[in-house]
Order: C-alpha cells, then sequence, then structure tokens
C-alpha cells in the first residue's frame, strides 16, 4: 500500500512536468497538444547523446555520482537537454504550430499535433532503433526502508523527487516574484487585453514552448532515470499527461502539479486491484470520473 | 475647431479574410476632444476601436496618428504610441491582485512603477483600499475604475474606450462620462462608444454614428442631439437606411 | 487476371469500407468541427459488436447469439453510438479541446479492453471462425466477395445519399451554423450542444457500421484492427480529400488506402531485409508528414468545402 504510495507519487513527479508545460500550451494556444509528449522523448533522447558525447570527451565525467547511478557526464547532460528540447519545441511551433494559426486554420491543430507526435516518435525509431535503452547499466541497490511491510526506496528515486521539487520550487518564484510570470498569468488569462497592455504575445508564446519544452525534457530523463528510455515513451505518456492537466483544470499550473501527482498515485493503486493489462487505461477513467463530478477540474474555470 | 490628432479614412477591416466588417470608414478625433460612436449592436464600433488598437487586421484605408500612418501596429506596442485603450469587457486580469494588474502595465514604463501607483492611487482611492485582493473580487463599477486607471498608467495621449459605461448605474456611468471630460483638460483625446447615446452626446464634442459597417452620420454632439432623425433613431429604434 | 480482378475486389472492398468511416468522420469534423480522436473505438465497437451478436456460441465465450445478420449489423453500429453518447455528453458542453482528450482516451481504454477481456473478446487472439452471411449458399468465394463488394458500395451509397439529404436539410444547416457561430444559433433558439451532440453519435453510428462490414469481410477482429494506426489513415483520408465535402473524402479514401497498401508493398518488395521491421516505422511517418503537409499548404483539400457564406444585406 505505502509502497504503492511511492511508486505513485513517483511517476507522478514525471507526469507533473509534463502537464506544466502542456497545460501552459493548451491554455495559451487553445488546442490539444498531442505532441506534447513526444517532447519527453527527444529530452530523454537527447541526453542520452550528451552523456555520451561528455563519456567520450571526458574521461572522468564518467565517474558515478554516489550513491546514484547517474555519473557526472549524464548530470551535465540535463541542462543541454533542457536546453535543446525547449529550443526544439520553439522550431516545431515556428514551422508547424504558427504557420497553421496563422493561415486562420486554429480548429486543425489538433490534427497537426498528431502529425507532429507520428513523425517525432518514428523520427527517434528509425535513428536510435526500437529497442530500450539506459542510461547506466550499473545496479544500484535500494535502500529498505522497512521490511513489515516491505518498503523499498532505490537512490535514484530519491534523486526524481529532489529535481523535481527543486523545478518547482523555482517555477513557483518565477511566476509569483517576477514581472515575466506575471506576464505569463496575464497571457494565460486572457491573451488579448495582455497585449493591451504592453505584452508581447508572440514573444510570450516562445518562453512558453520553450519553458514547457524544458520541462518535459526534465520529465523525460526523470523517467529514463527510473525506467528504460524507448521511442515510446510519447506513446504510453500522452495520456496520463493528459490526463493530468484535466484533473487539475486545463490552464492551471498547480492544478497541473497536482494532477500529475493524483493520476500517478491513482494509477499505482489501480494496479492493485486491475489487472495490468488494463493500466494504459486508467487515465482515461480518471478523465471519465473528473468530467462527470467537477468538469473544469479541481483549479479550472469555466470557457470564457 | 483645433487640429486632429487622430485621422481615419476610408478604413475597411474585419476579422476573417475576405469578410469585412468595416467597410470604408472616415473617422477624425480632434486633439483634447471627446468624440462619441453610437450605432445599433454589430454595427462594427468595438471593431473600429480594435482595427485602431491593432488588433484587428486592416485590409486597406489609413489611420493617420499625428500625420503618421499606425495601421498595421502591433497591439502591444500601442502604448509607445500614447495610445490606450479600454476593452468593452474583459478589461482587467481578474485572477492577479489590482495592483499587480497595475505593475503589469507599467512594466515598460520609464517613470518609477511605485510612484505611478501611488498617484493613481490619490486619484482613485477606492481601488487603493483594495490593491491587495484579485480583481476579481471587484464589483462591476469598481472594476470599470481599475481599467481606467490602468489605461491611464502610462500617460497616454489618446484613450479608446468602449462603452465604459455599460453595466454601470446612471449616476456611476455619468461619473465616468465626466471623468473622460475631465481628461481632456490634461491634454487627453477620447474616442468614446456608447450605448447611452443621451448622457454621452451632453458629455462629448462630436459624433459619429456607425451602422452595418459604414459610416451613417456625424456631427456637432450638441447638434445631434437637436436632429429630429437622430431622435427619432433612437427613440423608435428604426435603423439608418443608407441613401 | 483473375488474380489481379480478385485484388482489385478485395482493395476496393476494404476502400470503400473505410469510406463509410470516412464519411461518418466528416459529419463530425468537416460539417460540425467536431474533432473525434478515437475514430478506432467507434470502428472497433461496431466490429466487436457486430460478431458477439451475430456470431455462433465458442467455448466459454460470452457472445455469439446467432442474432440475423442485418440486425447483428445494426446492434454493432448501435454500440458505436452508445459509446459515443457517453462520451459526447461528458465533454461536448466543454471547450473543444476535451473531447479531442475523451475520444483519444476512449480509443485507448478500448483497446486495452479488448486485448484483455479475453472471456468476451478472445483477447490477443481476437474472434474468429464467424460465419458470414449466406457464405454456405455461394461456394464460390470469387463470387461471394464480388457480392460482398457490391453490399458494402450499396452501403457505402446509402451512407452517401442520407448524409448529402442531412446536409442539404435545415439540420445540415444549423450544423454549420454551430461550426461557424456558436452564438449566433444560440440566438436561433437551438440548444447547440445537443445538435452537436446528436452530430457526434450519427458520425459515430456510421463508423461503426463501417466496423462492422469489416469484421464480416475478414470474418476475424482482433486488437490489431483497432489500433490508433486506423484513426490516423482516416483522418488522413479525410483531410486530403477536403474536410466538409463527401466526395472529396470518397476520393481521399481512395488515393490514401492505395498510398498506404502501396507503400507497404514497396517496402517489403524493395527495402532490404534488415530494415524490413522499420517499414511500419516508415508508414507512419508517411501518413504524420501526409496530414501536417496538407495543413500546411492546402488545408481545404484537394475538394474544398463548397462554403455558401451566410452574408445578409448587399
Ligand atoms: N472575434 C470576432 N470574430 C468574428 N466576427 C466578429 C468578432 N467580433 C465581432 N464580430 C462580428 O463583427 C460585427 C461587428 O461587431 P462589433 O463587436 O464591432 O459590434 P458593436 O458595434 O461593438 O456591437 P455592440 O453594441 O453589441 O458592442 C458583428 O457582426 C460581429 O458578429
Ligand atoms: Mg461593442
Amino acid at each position: 500500500m505505502i509502497q504503492g504510495l511511492l511508486d505513485g507519487v513517483l511517476v507522478g513527479s514525471v507526469l507533473s512536468l509534463g502537464a506544466i508545460g502542456l497545460t501552459m500550451v493548451m491554455h495559451t494556444l487553445r488546442f490539444a497538444n498531442f505532441s506534447h509528449a513526444e517532447l519527453l522523448s527527444i529530452g530523454a533522447y537527447v541526453a542520452l547523446v550528451s552523456d555520451a558525447v561528455f563519456s567520450a570527451v571526458l574521461q572522468p565525467l564518467q565517474n558515478i555520482i554516489s550513491p546514484f547511478s547517474m555519473t557526472w557526464a549524464l548530470a551535465l547532460s540535463i541542462p543541454v537537454s533542457l536546453i535543446i528540447t525547449g529550443l526544439t519545441a520553439v522550431a516545431i511551433d515556428r514551422f508547424i504550430f504558427k504557420r497553421i494559426r496563422d493561415n486562420g486554420e486554429e480548429l486543425s491543430m489538433v490534427f497537426a499535433s498528431f502529425g507532429v507526435a507520428l513523425i517525432i516518435r518514428n523520427l527517434i525509431g528509425l535513428v536510435f532503433g526500437l529497442k530500450t535503452q539506459l542510461y547506466s547499466d550499473d545496479i544500484v541497490m535500494a535502500i529498505i526502508l522497512s521490511t513489515d511491510p516491505l518498503l523499498l526506496i532505490k537512490p535514484d528515486q530519491l534523486l526524481v523527487l529532489g529535481i523535481t521539487c527543486i523545478i518547482m520550487v523555482l517555477l513557483h518564484l518565477v511566476l509569483t516574484h517576477t514581472t515575466f510570470g506575471y506576464s505569463l498569468r496575464a497571457v494565460a488569462e486572457n491573451p488579448s487585453l495582455a497585449q493591451v497592455v504592453g505584452v508581447n504575445l508572440s514573444k510570450m508564446v516562445t518562453m512558453t514552448w520553450v519553458i514547457g519544452g524544458g520541462l518535459a525534457a526534465a520529465a523525460g530523463i526523470l523517467y529514463g532515470l527510473n525506467n528504460q528510455i524507448s521511442p515510446i515513451i510519447g506513446k504510453n505518456l500522452v495520456l496520463p499527461i493528459f490526463a493530468a492537466t484535466i484533473v487539475g483544470g486545463i490552464g492551471s499550473i498547480y492544478g497541473a502539479v497536482l494532477g500529475g501527482f493524483i493520476v500517478g498515485i491513482a494509477s499505482s493503486f489501480a494496479l492493485l486491484v486491475l489487472p495490468s493489462g488494463y493500466s494504459p487505461s486508467v487515465p482515461f477513467l480518471i478523465i471519465i470520473c473528473v468530467l462527470f463530478l467537477r468538469p473544469n477540474g479541481l483549479f479550472g474555470e469555466a470557457r470564457v | 475647431m483645433t487640429e486632429d490628432i487622430l485621422e481615419i479614412e476610408r478604413l475597411t477591416a474585419g476579422y476573417v479574410r475576405g469578410l469585412p466588417i468595416l467597410k470604408d470608414v472616415s473617422l477624425k478625433l480632434a486633439r483634447e476632444s471627446v468624440t462619441v460612436i453610437i450605432g445599433p449592436n454589430g454595427a462594427g464600433k468595438s471593431t473600429l476601436i480594435k482595427a485602431i488598437a491593432g488588433i484587428v487586421r486592416v485590409t486597406s484605408g489609413t489611420i493617420m496618428l499625428r500625420g503618421k500612418d499606425i495601421s498595421g501596429i502591433l497591439p502591444h506596442e500601442m502604448a509607445k504610441h500614447s495610445i490606450a485603450y479600454v476593452p468593452q469587457s474583459d478589461n482587467v486580469f481578474r485572477t492577479l491582485s489590482i495592483i499587480k494588474n497595475l505593475e503589469l502595465v507599467l512594466k515598460n514604463s520609464r517613470e518609477s512603477t511605485s510612484q505611478r501607483i501611488e498617484e493613481l492611487f490619490s486619484q482613485f482611492p477606492i481601488i487603493r483600499e483594495k490593491q491587495k485582493e484579485k480583481a476579481g473580487s471587484l464589483s462591476g463599477g469598481q472594476r470599470q475604475i481599475l481599467a481606467v486607471a490602468m489605461a491611464l498608467c502610462n500617460r497616454p495621449e489618446i484613450i479608446l474606450m468602449d462603452e465604459p459605461s455599460a453595466g454601470l448605474s446612471p449616476k456611476a456611468a455619468q461619473g465616468v462620462l465626466e471623468f473622460a471630460r475631465a481628461l481632456t483638460r490634461e491634454g487627453v483625446s477620447i474616442l468614446l462608444v456608447e450605448q447611452n447615446v443621451n448622457q454621452a452626446l451632453r458629455l462629448s464634442d462630436y459624433c459619429y454614428i456607425l451602422a452595418e459597417g459604414k459610416n451613417q452620420l456625424d456631427g456637432m454632439a450638441s447638434e445631434l442631439l437637436e436632429d429630429p432623425i437622430v431622435g427619432q433613431i433612437y427613440l423608435g429604434g428604426k435603423r439608418v437606411v443608407e441613401t | 487476371m483473375i488474380g489481379v480482378i480478385s485484388y482489385l475486389v478485395f482493395f476496393t472492398t476494404i476502400a470503400a469500407i473505410l469510406a463509410i468511416a470516412v464519411l461518418g468522420l466528416n459529419l463530425q469534423w468537416g460539417n460540425t468541427g467536431l474533432f473525434n480522436g478515437g475514430v478506432a473505438a467507434f470502428f472497433g465497437a461496431g466490429a466487436y459488436a457486430t460478431i458477439l451478436l451475430g456470431g455462433t456460441p465458442q467455448g466459454e465465450h460470452i457472445g455469439g447469439f446467432e442474432i440475423f445478420y442485418p440486425l447483428a449489423l445494426a446492434g454493432g453500429a448501435l454500440c458505436a453510438g452508445l459509446l459515443a453518447w457517453m462520451v459526447g455528453l461528458l465533454t461536448l458542453k466543454l471547450r473543444h479541446d476535451y473531447l479531442a482528450i475523451a475520444t483519444f482516451g476512449v480509443a485507448v481504454a478500448f483497446e486495452s479492453f479488448v486485448r484483455n477481456t479475453s472471456v468476451m473478446t478472445g483477447g490477443a487472439l481476437g474472434l474468429r471462425g464467424f460465419e458470414r452471411p449466406l457464405e454456405a449458399l455461394i461456394e464460390n468465394p470469387f463470387l461471394y466477395n464480388i457480392l460482398f463488394l457490391l453490399v458494402v458500395v450499396l452501403v457505402l451509397a446509402s451512407v452517401y445519399v442520407f448524409l448529402q439529404k442531412l446536409l442539404h436539410a435545415p439540420f445540415g444547416r444549423l450544423l454549420r451554423a454551430i461550426r461557424e457561430d456558436e452564438t449566433a444559433a444560440q440566438s436561433l433558439g437551438k440548444n447547440p450542444s445537443e445538435v452537436r451532440l446528436t452530430a457526434f453519435i450519427v458520425g459515430s453510428v456510421i463508423m461503426g457500421l463501417a466496423g462492422g462490414l469489416y469484421a464480416t469481410f475478414y470474418a476475424f477482429i482482433s486488437p490489431q484492427d483497432v489500433v490508433p494506426t486506423l484513426t490516423f489513415q482516416i483522418w488522413a483520408m479525410l483531410i486530403v480529400g477536403g474536410a466538409g465535402n463527401n466526395l472529396g473524402a470518397l476520393v481521399g479514401t481512395f488515393l490514401i488506402w492505395a498510398v498506404w497498401t502501396g507503400s507497404g508493398w514497396c517496402l517489403s518488395k524493395y527495402a532490404p531485409v534488415e530494415a524490413q521491421i522499420y517499414t511500419g516505422t516508415l508508414q507512419y511517418i508517411l501518413i504524420g508528414a501526409i496530414i501536417v503537409s496538407m495543413l500546411l499548404w492546402r488545408p481545404q483539400g484537394i475538394f474544398p468545402e463548397k462554403l455558401v457564406i451566410s452574408q445578409s444585406g448587399d
């Protein structure tokens, strides 16, 4: 039971990071972006490549940061991946979504996002192969927190939680204490008024993609640390991340954080009662429950 | 009459390509005047204001500001041109506190933000009392005051107001219009959309009547107030028919 | 020669079945502006339900009710409609992202349901051993397939005529009004979310019908047939053909189906053996690229909708 909670929180932290960016994009650009989860894959693979490059160039970086399985090279790869993934997200918007918006085909953007997702996912498969990969082959022993009931936690999992917390606190500070943060919230609430009071909307859209992409990359790397890296990370996580945004209410950043943890924990508990084959459908059941009980999510506002 | 600060010539603009809402609309705003635009619902009054603000796409025509064409400006650059715009609805950020609303408008300002906010607070004491509260918690009238205060932040020369008195009590509506009048004495020129035709005409200098996206009639406010045709339209509710 | 004809019959049958589903999607997306991310689920619901209702009992399985075939087919379509009703009721009053996500979710949940609920759906193996109607009477399989094709084309034609009639009836005008200006439609005294729900359900029933025919044709259905690929293919068909235009939808279907089967054939024939496992990967990229490039460069499709701009005056 408690082990389930622990696992759920871990999955939840990945979902939260993914959902924050997604909810921001969905709210400012008003479309369900089905390619967001592919940014997690991009982040995970960029870190994989960058890890290999750092290790090859500077041997000492191959040392493990004990007690984790993470090497210094991988640690350095995290910021690299955040930046590259954020810029990739901006590029995708520039070349595809923005042009469709400018054509006045906003409603079609959801189709485009599926097309983009298909292309990214399968290009990754083509380049890196369809097999799964790991950041590190070293097996790090789990720490036994208690024997009855048996509770295990790996140092890497604590690391994941730690990094998630740091990122979220940073984001919170930016949102509540900087003009940039206020502008972002203003855009989320009322984009046209934001422009009227002097906020440069296209700059904010770019920043939304940078942040969304960066957080997605972090989520992808953390997912890869705990699980395996494969081209279908995005395919597997797209629905849970959407569920997290709906639970929290589309547009609510804090809702997305909470929604991520709720979906993570609920999915992990669902495994206790449902055969594991059904687990892909759990996010859908959560979505249905939320729509039934509280259509606008925990923090969402009705459509304006 | 004094010179015109804003001069719109044969403006055509709309939301969807190929479907103009405004057709060949012309309008002049005299410096330090209150000019009011009236017309039936859907006439394109808000669209005209939005076209000036750069929110609606202009397909042809010119918007001359102090002799320079500003059609097609980006809305976030309005303040640079000393224009402020108070939208018809949703004109404050409900989820932000009052003080944050003001700070946001002042973020590109060269003045000291806190000093300017202090000035505005002494001008509008009611929003000082509630400065830490979310703007969503304000009453309709208070929200309108905040919206006007936001428009004043960057000391604009032109304020575009879209139905500032909508939803207010007659007394509060009168207050808003009188305030607009008072602003002209500080050198501000005001372009106003109004539904309270009678009240608005009494307090403005010049008036344009718009219907179906076209100019119908214009003249000195005091003259239109006496005009039997205008009276008939707005009392009998008949639409202006093109001749 | 007979081989070529027989392949053409096969190709046309599948394409015509898919065309029915594309017409269903066109009612939802093209005419009403409703995004459906779970076409495969509605198609699959029709397919599975048709086989369960019309099939023969098999061992321990639930299903195999041996219902008279046309009724089984109708039952299948109805099941798809029921699924649409449930999803639509919950999402159509909310902003459009919700429908997109929920329909996508339905497809994921449906696939995991049929994969795992072996007592009913046969799990990963699927449902086999369906006796196709009249197959016992017509001994020549070639002749049977031609007859089957005729029936499918007949159904396709009826659906087509039905939809054209619907679109020219007041209901069709209402759909367009709602798609273009919700508030204006509301002021006509119609409840937009009810009208949209109706359109969504009718579209899904049509997809279910296509699914039923598909399962009947193969006398077999498995989770492999209801994977998201199907949804993407059907979208590509509609987008290429031209959303809103039923004739365009038909042309788009045959075009994309030819591209899909053709590319699969080429890859299996000319690609090196080591690359064969990437056939699916390449085809996905192709479909994704078709969708994206159409939206970028020809969003109205090959056959644009004939826009009736309802503008008063002038
Ligand atoms: N965002 C929009 N997209 C498309 N059409 C719009 C939009 N906003 C307004 N319109 C259309 O433009 C026309 C003029 O609208 P506008 O808001 O300018 O009228 P108005 O004169 O301000 O009316 P009101 O007195 O009701 O405020 C109307 O036909 C309206 O349907
Ligand atoms: Mg208006």
